[in-house]
C-alpha cells in the first residue's frame, strides 16, 4: 500500500507536467482545429532557455521560468502567424503537415545552436525529501504539483472569468459569429498560442529538472504522450486535458513500479488505443448535436 | 440622407456572380424587407454589409461613411450589427455570457447594465434561463437569444437573417412583434426573410430580390397587394 501511495505521489508530478503540455494542444485545437505536433518542441525550447538563462546568466528558479514563458510564448505567436495563419482556411492535413515541418525546423535549428548531445540540467530546486508517514516526497515534486496547480487554476480564472477567455470560447465554436460580435479573431488566436505556448515553456524547465537531462530531441516523445492525454480528456477540453495528463502520469509511473520500465511508454498507446475504441471523444469530450 | 447605402454591389463566390449590381438603401427608423427564394443572394447581402464577405465591387455607406474595406469589428463598433442566419448562438457558453459577448466592443459598463436590463424586459424568458448552457435552449429561445445578443451591441442599424426560419407560426409572430418594438424604440431594422407575408407585413419599405438582382421594389403593401409577388411568393 505504502509503495502504491508512493507511486501516485510520483505520478502526480510527472502527470502534471503532461498536463501542462497537453493544455496546449488541447487550447490550440480547440479553436483552429489543428493537431499542433510543433507543441512539444516548443516544451523542449521552454527546456533550453531556462538551462540558458540560469548556467550562462545567473538566474534563479522562478526568473528562469518567467524567461521560459516569455520566449515561448512568443515563438508560439510567430509560429502561428508564420506557419498556420496562412493556411487557417486550407485542408486540415496541409496545416497538420505545415506543423510537423515546424517540429523538425525547430528540433534541428536546436541541434545546430546547442549541439545534439544531452546536457546535464542544473539543480533549480533543492532536492531534499521529507517522509509524510510511509511516503517520501521531494521539495521538488512539491514544487512540480504546486506550480501546474496554480498555472492552471489561473489559466481556468483567464479562460472562464475574462473578457479574452470569453472570446476564445466563442472563436472555437463559431469563427464567423464571433466576428459579428466585433471579435478581432486573429488577435484571439495569437493569444490562444500564447497562452499554450507559455506553459509548455514552464513545463520545460520542470522537466529538465525532473529528468535531470535534457536534448533537442527530448520534446518527441513528452509531446507525444501529452497529445494523448489531450485525447484521452476530449481534445478541446481544458478539464479533459488536466485529468488527461494526470492520469496519463499516473498510469505510467505504476507500469514502471509493478510491471516493467520496458512497458512506460507501451502503456500509454494502449491507453490511446483503448479510448479511441471506447470512447473516441475522450473523457469530457464533446458529442453535441447541433439544433437546427 | 440614407443610414445604410449600397450601391452597384457586385459579390462573386468563386467565378460564381452572386449579387450582380445592388442599389439599396435603408433610412433612419424604417423597417426594409428584403425577400427573395433560396440562392437569390439574401443572406451574402448581409454577409456583404457586415464585412464578412469579401466584395468584388460598388460601394456601401453606413452613416455616410464609406464601410466597403472595413472589416466587422470596425462595422459592430459604428453601430451595426447582425444576427445570423440559423442564430449561432455560442453553444457551451451561458445565456448570460453569450449577451455579454454582443457587448464585446464596449467600455460603458453602466450603459450595458441598462441594455442588459432592457434585453431581460423584452425577453424574460432569457433572464429564467441566465446562467444555463446556451444550448439547451429551444429553437425559439436561441432566436431571441441571438437578437438579445444583438442588441446588446447597442446597434443603430439590426441585420436580420431569417428570424423566423425552423420556429412554429406561433413564435414567428412573436418574434415579428418584437422585431417591430426594437424598431419603435429606435432601432432601424434590414430583415432578410423567405416568409415574405411575414415580412412585408411589418416592413415600411421592401426589395425583392432574385438571383442576384433586385427585381421589385416599393412600400410593405404595395408589394403585398402586386400580383407578381402574390404569384411568386404568397401563394396565390
Amino acid at each position: 500500500m505504502s509503495q502504491f501511495l508512493q507511486q501516485v505521489i510520483n505520478g502526480l508530478s510527472l502527470g502534471s507536467i503532461y498536463a501542462l503540455i497537453a493544455l496546449g494542444y488541447t487550447m490550440v485545437y480547440g479553436i483552429i482545429k489543428l493537431i499542433n505536433f510543433a507543441h512539444g518542441d516548443i516544451y523542449m525550447l521552454g527546456a533550453y532557455v531556462a538551462f540558458i538563462t540560469t548556467t550562462y546568466f545567473g538566474f534563479s528558479f522562478f526568473p528562469a521560468m518567467i524567461a521560459s514563458m516569455v520566449v515561448c510564448g512568443i515563438l508560439g505567436v510567430l509560429i502561428e502567424r508564420i506557419a498556420y495563419k496562412p493556411l487557417r482556411h486550407a485542408t486540415r492535413i496541409a496545416a497538420l503537415i505545415t506543423a510537423i515541418g515546424v517540429s523538425y525546423v525547430l528540433e534541428y535549428t536546436t541541434q545546430y545552436v546547442m549541439g545534439s548531445e544531452v546536457k546535464t540540467y542544473p539543480t533549480l530546486l533543492s532536492n531534499v525529501s521529507f517522509s509524510l508517514g510511509p511516503v517520501t516526497i521531494s521539495m521538488q515534486q512539491v514544487y512540480i504539483f504546486t506550480i501546474t496547480i496554480v498555472l492552471m487554476i489561473a489559466l481556468q480564472l483567464i479562460i472562464k472569468k475574462t473578457k479574452m477567455g470569453r472570446a476564445m470560447r466563442a472563436v472555437s465554436v463559431d469563427e464567423d459569429a464571433a466576428k459579428l460580435m466585433g471579435i478581432n479573431v486573429d488577435t484571439t488566436i495569437s493569444f490562444t498560442f500564447l497562452l499554450g505556448s507559455s506553459l509548455a515553456g514552464v513545463a520545460g524547465i520542470l522537466v529538465g529538472i525532473y529528468y535531470n537531462s535534457i536534448d533537442p530531441l527530448m520534446g518527441m516523445v513528452p509531446g507525444l504522450k501529452a497529445f494523448i492525454a489531450a485525447v484521452f480528456g476530449g481534445i478541446g477540453s481544458v478539464p479533459g486535458a488536466m485529468i488527461g495528463g494526470l492520469f496519463i502520469g499516473i498510469a505510467e509511473t505504476m507500469v514502471v513500479a509493478y510491471g516493467s520500465s520496458l512497458y512506460r511508454d507501451a502503456i500509454v498507446y494502449l491507453i490511446l488505443i483503448l479510448i479511441l475504441i471506447i470512447k473516441p471523444d475522450g473523457l469530457l469530450g464533446k458529442n453535441q448535436r447541433e439544433k437546427v | 440622407m440614407a443610414m445604410l447605402e449600397v450601391k452597384d454591389l457586385h459579390v462573386h463566390y468563386g467565378v460564381i456572380e452572386a449579387l450582380k449590381g445592388i442599389n439599396l438603401e435603408v433610412n433612419e427608423g424604417e423597417i426594409v424587407s428584403l425577400i427573395g427564394a433560396n440562392g437569390a443572394g439574401k443572406t451574402t447581402m448581409l454577409q456583404s454589409i457586415s464585412g464578412i464577405k469579401k466584395k468584388t465591387s460598388g460601394d456601401i455607406l453606413f452613416l455616410g461613411e464609406s464601410i466597403f474595406k472595413k472589416n466587422p469589428k470596425f462595422i459592430v463598433q459604428k453601430g451595426l450589427t447582425q444576427v445570423p442566419e440559423g442564430r449561432r448562438i455560442f453553444t457551451g457558453l451561458s445565456v448570460y455570457e453569450n449577451l455579454m459577448m454582443g457587448a464585446f466592443l464596449r467600455k460603458d459598463k453602466k450603459g450595458i447594465q441598462q441594455d442588459l436590463e432592457k434585453v431581460y424586459a423584452q425577453f424574460p424568458i432569457l433572464k429564467e434561463r441566465i446562467n444555463q448552457d446556451a444550448s439547451t435552449l429551444s429553437g425559439g429561445e436561441q432566436q431571441m437569444l441571438a437578437m438579445g445578443r444583438a442588441l446588446m451591441a447597442k446597434p443603430k442599424l439590426l441585420l436580420l437573417d431569417e428570424p423566423s426560419m425552423g420556429l412554429a407560426p406561433i413564435l414567428v409572430k412573436e418574434i415579428f412583434s418584437i422585431i417591430e418594438e426594437i424598431n419603435k424604440q429606435g432601432t432601424t431594422v434590414l430583415l432578410v426573410e423567405q416568409n415574405a407575408k411575414m415580412a412585408l407585413s411589418i416592413a415600411h419599405r421592401a426589395y425583392v430580390l432574385e438571383t442576384g438582382k433586385v427585381v421589385l421594389s416599393g412600400t410593405g403593401k404595395e408589394l403585398a397587394e402586386s400580383p407578381e409577388i402574390q404569384k411568386a411568393y404568397l401563394g396565390g
